[in-house]
């Protein structure tokens, strides 16, 4: 499959959520999310719209108040995070307009300032302004107006703001928005890269399922403010697909047999038994995408059932302060 | 892994500040829109002189020109402090200047710093222009070592008296866009300030208006600063009221200094991606 080789969790854990709640007026967005991850691991946050993704994000990055449940970051509780909490954190934001007078290294230079003060033995805080800027690939627009990046490059300074500061654990929203095919594949080497040489850890969210697989360890699947499913690809595969198909040939004649629950092999053993001439088997599982279309199509239409029509995304204002 | 916030942090922090506001004043010095709007007393006090050619102050011989510019010069002070920074921040919140700030280690303290820089420079910045023209009226006003010293700490705590009450209020608008009403406000505030009519001539009631707030006052201080002290006899009570100048402007910058940072953080508080996102969209759907 795609999903890249998960270096084995060190046992530190970087997140730790438990029946974590949240509620807008009358509406319950997070109806108990728990989940942990561990240094170095990137884990996808996948749903579809309205799932409470950004929600979840939000309160992990100590912008939102919770509702109700447990959340430690970086052994910390968000909700008082102090500015030494902070500096240990990199949050991607997506840029619009802001610092556009700006050029690309004094933005870079000026941020990476605040961390200095942070530096331990173990982490050097921040990045070297020039090294940092190579890694994301700006060389050639160190010098240019932030304003006039294109919307990948603006990306990929948005990325080099986030981790300027060497996060231990990185947060990134719907990293890939508007991206085309090729800043989306830079984007992803860029995220390996964090995670593989620098051991950080990265929680990202996405609706997009081949993202999630080619970039995550780990997939967290959201669906109306709870977690359904929590695994590797495969094994989110292995949870969720239940179907399967097994099509084989025999004496000329090709079979087709559907294996609607459980596992084939018990199907293919005895037809093996059974039939001495079979060949060109092939047992082929629901794919995941399957599957998951399936889960996006079915959150949309109980939303429309439940309200008249479908929600829109998760209310954006009016947070308790 | 250590918890507490380092104190050279802080001073870190301030000293990114200082950086940020020199970048920031630089930037704005290389584009035209901003470098006009710096311009625009200087501009505005030749086309009064022009006007003005020949006038005197009724009742004397004194250029009516020569009178108009330290109320100029005050109403500078009072505008690059009031208008400037409840705008930025109105705008820094929109397009998330702000949450970049909130999202780094004392992003905040660097962030004001930075902006209170960058209102003192190029306020200052439109005085020192404002001296070119005023060259050909030098003659009738008094410059001394005693008006400098007046100059500087008007200036000093006419920002003290402004920029805080500024961030107080543009963190209270809900757009960008409504720091069009502020300049609405700061456009009425000047018809009873005294600078372009004397506060003597209007109703009471107006007067009292005026002098509640600081343009009266800084004009009446520059005035005090530079004019001959026989023109003293155009204010009211025939004084200069240098003790109430600086008690009154004292006065609105401590209640901005203690406003300012409440409110900042109870705004500040609320912002995260998606009311960053959100305030995007609102600015995408009417289309400009």
């Amino acid at each position: 499959m795609m999903a890249p080789s998960a270096p084995p969790p060190t046992g530190e854990v970087a997140l730790d959520v438990r029946d974590l709640r949240m509620r807008y007026g009358t509406k319950d967005v997070l109806t108990g999310v728990s989940f942990t991850a561990h240094r170095g691991e990137v884990v996808a946050l996948l749903g579809p719209n309205g799932a409470g993704k950004t929600t979840t994000i939000e309160i992990l990055e100590g912008f939102r108040m919770r509702s109700a449940g447990s959340v430690s970051v970086l052994g910390h509780d968000p909700a008082h995070g102090d500015e030494a909490w902070r500096a240990r954190l990199g949050v991607v934001l997506q840029s619009w307009r802001d610092h556009g007078r700006w050029r690309v290294r004094d933005l870079l230079g000026y941020l990476a300032r605040f961390y200095a003060p942070y530096a331990t033995p173990e982490v050097s805080r921040p990045w070297d302004v020039d090294e940092l800027i190579a890694v994301v690939g700006l060389t050639e627009q160190a010098n240019a107006k932030v304003q006039t990046l294109s919307g990948g490059q603006r990306r990929r300074l948005d990325v080099a703001i986030g981790i300027v500061g060497r996060p231990e654990l990185v947060f990134l929203d719907e990293p890939t928005a508007g991206f085309d095919p090729h800043a989306r594949r830079e984007f992803h080497d860029l995220v390996h890269r964090l995670a593989d040489f620098e051991n950080t850890t990265v929680l990202l969210t996405t609706h997009d399922l081949d993202e999630a697989e080619k970039l995550a360890d780990r997939i967290l699947v959201l669906d109306e403010g709870t977690i359904v499913a929590n695994g590797s690809a495969e094994q989110l595969a292995r949870e969720l697909t239940t179907q399967a198909e097994v099509r084989w040939t025999s004496e000329g004649r090709r079979h087709v047999h559907a294996v609607m629950e459980g596992d084939p092999t018990g199907f293919v053993r005895q037809l093996l038994a059974d039939d001495r001439g079979v060949t060109e088997l092939e047992v082929r599982r629901a794919s995941l995408e399957d599957t998951y279309m399936s889960l996006v199509h079915r959150a949309e239409t109980e939303q429309a059932q439940q309200t008249g029509q479908i929600e829109q995304a998760e209310p954006a204002e009016e947070v308790q302060s | 892994m250590t918890t507490t916030t380092k104190p050279d942090a802080r001073w870190a922090a301030v000293r990114a500040g200082v950086s940020r506001g020199l970048l920031e004043t630089k930037y704005s010095i290389q584009e035209p829109s901003d470098f006009i709007w710096y311009l625009a007393f200087p501009v505005i006090y030749v086309v009064v002189m022009l006007f003005m050619r020949g006038s005197t102050v009724p009742g004397t011989d004194f250029a009516l020109g020569a009178m108009v510019l330290p109320s100029l010069v005050g109403m500078s002070i009072a505008f690059g402090g009031l208008q400037g920074p409840a705008g930025t921040i109105a705008v820094d919140r929109e397009d998330g200047t702000l949450l970049r700030a909130k999202a780094t280690p004392n992003g905040m303290v660097g962030y004001l710093v930075g902006k209170i820089l960058m209102f003192t420079l190029t306020t200052l910045m439109s005085l020192v222009a404002l001296v070119i023209p005023a060259v050909t009226v030098a003659g009738d006003l008094r410059l001394d070592a005693r008006t400098w010293l007046l100059l500087v700490l008007i200036f000093g705590v006419g920002m003290l008296a402004t920029v805080p009450i500024s961030v107080a209020l543009g963190s209270l608008l809900k757009t960008a866009g409504q720091t069009g009403l502020l300049f609405l406000a700061s456009m009425l505030l000047i018809v009873p300030s005294g600078i372009f009519y004397p506060i003597t001539a209007l109703p009471e009631w107006l007067q009292w208006v005026g002098q509640a707030f600081p343009y009266y006052w800084l004009g009446l201080g520059a005035r005090s600063a530079m004019l001959p002290e026989s023109m003293v006899t155009a204010e009211i009570g025939e004084s200069w009221r240098t003790f109430e100048m600086f008690a009154v402007l004292g006065v609105w910058a401590v209640v901005g200094m203690v406003l300012a940072p409440i409110v900042l953080r109870k705004m500040a508080r609320r912002e995260s991606g998606s009311t960053v996102a959100a305030a995007r969209e609102r600015y995408m759907a009417k289309g400009y």
